[in-house]
């Protein structure tokens, strides 16, 4: 286990300079004091969110916003602890669901499903039927996938981060190929759920998400020992009695229902979680996950949100949050590989 | 740097490695002399299943353009055929030997065999460059703002090959990787600026390849690509040379920086002009440089015919399913392309994996 948190600032120079740049403790803060700071910047947040220039028809407006902020906080949370969980069973800081094609394997799903039962079938099926439908079969597609790539040996990492974005591109290649081929009608069905949008979020689908997000993040909670051990690495973790396998199969359909959960609701966002669990990396000194999931969580719920209100507010645009995130996120990963954080 | 360049060498020849062990027992000039034959025969073959398929392309469409008509002398089949027909199987074939070269051009440069322009940033960079120039001269003319694509391309290109030459490890998979992620941000940064104008569906018809627009008088700009292919093909040993590394190539009394400067040129050149003319075509420099050296090796002299070839025909196919898959209605063919491109893609990169797995260690 890596000891993280040095007793003086000056030896925590000295660790800084010498190896791994994830343990430079800016923040001073241990990490219970800072997850209560996040907490109170989360809900600082979020308050400022729902009552910033409130007037106007109230019972409108604060339902309204209320939705949105759910939708936010759902979100930040399924992707912030799917990516954490991913990345502790690949042992790895860069690779995330997103970049791996799970949520383009969502949207390939729900195409391949209109596609084929058609869109006015499709439609008579009640919200949360569909949605149950949906998470079963991404489950066992994901499942196999996945198992397939990350439980097979010794793998070079570089290959799987090109294959996943590969598949990722290859399933977003059928699915708009699909939508071209489908009748106006029915793509008009299908449209709606793919941008990366928190304006337009279904009450009945915000609730069902609210619940599988709920049963999910329990279940990693209650993995946050056994996580501790997975982060050492394959061999560290067979030697110290954990079925491995096991693991990587658990976080991996954990990691599909959330990542199925989060793009049902707000649609794709491809580098938000690499963003927000990289940053709590940094800031967080200490690798266990019993500090990093509410850290991450919280992080990402400030940065969501308080982007969003930023983006609404200040600069005055209504749902580019998406394309920042892709920028910021894009130079993040290109710094991180130029770093060597990928061996 | 000495480790690179033998990388490269590694990379560069292990096709036509596997091909020479194929026959042991001749000595390696009568195999020279039989790969030689091989590949004529092969290009032979080639530019007839491409005259074919340009034959089955002009006789595809929704009006009904039949041999008969036109030898019948029908003046309205014949008008359709030299207004519409002709100038799209002529752009689909030129648009499809220019990607593919610069695709391979691109892999010599970058000494990486799983890059190709529209991975690593040079097609992102020339569609910004359009948006710069739909922006700042909205009344400029189709060839100006090619221009300005191509400077913005080469800028891209550039960029690129700085940052891969400063990667702490030069991992074959690692530079397309930064290449795609590059791509990603500025593919990110011209969405922003075309969500401000209103200008994204404008941007996604040039993202989207399509030659569904392409009439007499839309796409003669491609005949510069011609032009630029044949240039690349005949400093073609530059390349290879260049692909040794600059340390190689300089004992050699080349001067590398002119030779880089060359290729940037003409990579940028052709996915300027191919992007502002018919839009990205995704996949192709890669998988179908990839192809050629699988079965033909790594001779570029050689292989660029073949590459070209193969990538007309490659395109050709595509076209012609994307105008019947859904007859009357036409998809897109860069949609078609990607996801051939995405799964040939994929196999290729399993089988290098598989290949690796199953060499010794050195």
């Amino acid at each position: 286990m890596p000891k993280t948190a040095p007793a003086h600032p000056q030896s925590a120079a000295a660790i800084s300079s010498s190896t791994t740049t994830q343990r430079i403790p800016r923040f001073k803060l241990t990490p219970a004091a800072l997850t209560v700071v996040l907490s109170l910047v989360a809900i600082g947040a979020v308050v400022l969110f729902m009552t910033f220039d409130l007037k106007g028809n109230l019972g409108y407006i604060v339902p309204r916003r209320a939705i949105k902020v759910s939708a936010m906080v759902l979100a930040a949370v399924a992707v912030g602890v799917s990516t954490l969980l991913f990345q502790t069973v690949t042992n790895n800081k860069i690779l995330t669901p997103s970049i791996m094609g799970f949520d383009a394997l969502y949207v390939l799903l729900q195409t391949v499903l209109v596609f084929t039962l058609g869109g006015t079938a499709w439609v008579t099926v009640p919200e949360s039927f569909k949605f149950v439908i949906e998470m079963v079969l991404m489950v066992v597609f994901a499942g196999l996938l996945y198992r397939w790539l990350f439980t097979g040996g010794n793998r070079s990492l570089h290959l799987m981060l090109l294959i996943g974005i590969v598949f990722a591109t290859l399933f977003r290649g059928v699915s708009a190929l699909l939508q071209r081929l489908m009748e106006p009608s029915e793509y008009i069905i299908l449209q709606d759920l793919f941008f990366a949008s928190f304006n337009q979020v279904d009450p009945g689908v915000l609730g069902l998400a609210g619940v599988v997000v709920a049963v999910a993040s329990f279940f990693a909670w209650r993995m946050k020992s056994t996580l501790d051990v997975v982060s050492l690495g394959r061999d560290t973790c067979i030697s110290l009695g954990v079925n491995h396998r096991s693991v990587v199969t658990r976080v991996l359909v954990i990691c599909t229902v959330l990542v199925a959960a989060s793009t049902a609701l707000v649609g794709p966002v491809t580098f938000f979680g690499l963003l927000v669990v990289s940053l709590g990396y940094i800031i967080c000194r200490s690798y266990k996950h019993v500090w990093l999931l509410p850290i991450v969580c919280l992080l990402g719920i400030i940065a969501l949100v308080g982007g969003q209100f930023l983006l609404e507010n200040i600069f005055g645009f209504s749902t580019a949050l998406s394309i920042v995130i892709e920028f910021v996120g894009g130079i993040l990963f290109i710094a991180l590989l130029l770093k060597g954080s990928l061996k | 740097m000495a480790s690179p360049a033998v990388t490269s060498t590694d990379t560069l020849h292990r096709s036509s490695f596997s091909a020479k062990a194929r026959s042991t027992s001749s000595n390696a000039v009568s195999t020279y002399a039989a790969e030689s034959r091989r590949t004529r025969r092969a290009l032979l073959l080639g530019v007839a299943v491409v005259t074919l398929l340009a034959v089955v392309s002009m006789f595809v469409g929704v009006t009904d353009v039949s041999l008969p008509a036109l030898l019948s002398g029908d003046p309205a089949a014949w008008e359709i055929f030299w207004i519409s027909r002709l100038p799209r199987t002529a752009a689909v074939i030129l648009a499809g030997m220019a990607v593919a070269v610069a695709g391979l051009i691109m892999q010599l440069m970058a000494r990486n065999k799983f890059v190709e322009p529209s991975m690593v940033g040079t097609v992102e960079s020339a569609t910004m460059g359009i948006l710069v120039a739909t922006i700042a001269f909205p009344s400029a003319a189709l060839f100006a703002k090619m221009g300005i694509a191509s400077l913005f391309a080469v800028a891209g290109t550039w960029l690129f090959l700085t940052i891969i030459n400063r990667l702490p490890s030069r991992n074959t998979l690692l530079v397309p990787l930064v290449g795609i992620m590059l791509g990603g941000v500025i593919g990110s940064i011209t969405t922003f600026f075309a969500y401000r104008y209103d200008l994204l569906q404008t941007l996604n018809t040039w993202m989207i390849g399509d030659f569904s627009g392409v009439i007499r008088g839309r796409y003669e700009l491609l005949w510069i690509v011609a032009a630029v292919t044949a240039i690349g093909y005949i400093a073609a040993d530059r390349f290879t040379v260049a692909g040794m590394g600059a340390d190689f190539t300089t004992n050699l009394g080349m001067n590398y920086k002119a030779i880089m400067r060359l290729g940037m040129t003409i990579v940028a050149l052709i996915s300027a002009i191919v992007v502002t003319t018919v839009g990205a075509l995704p996949f192709l420099g890669l998988v179908v440089p990839q192809l050629v050296s699988l079965f033909f090796g790594d001779n570029l002299r050689r292989s660029a015919p073949l590459t070209a070839v193969t990538g007309a025909g490659l395109v050709l196919v595509c076209d012609i399913l994307s105008r019947t898959i859904r007859f009357p209605y036409e998809v897109p063919v860069g949609m078609i392309m990607s996801v051939l491109g995405a799964a040939l893609f994929l196999i290729l990169l399993l089988r290098s994996q598989r290949k690796e797995a199953s060499r010794p260690r050195a």
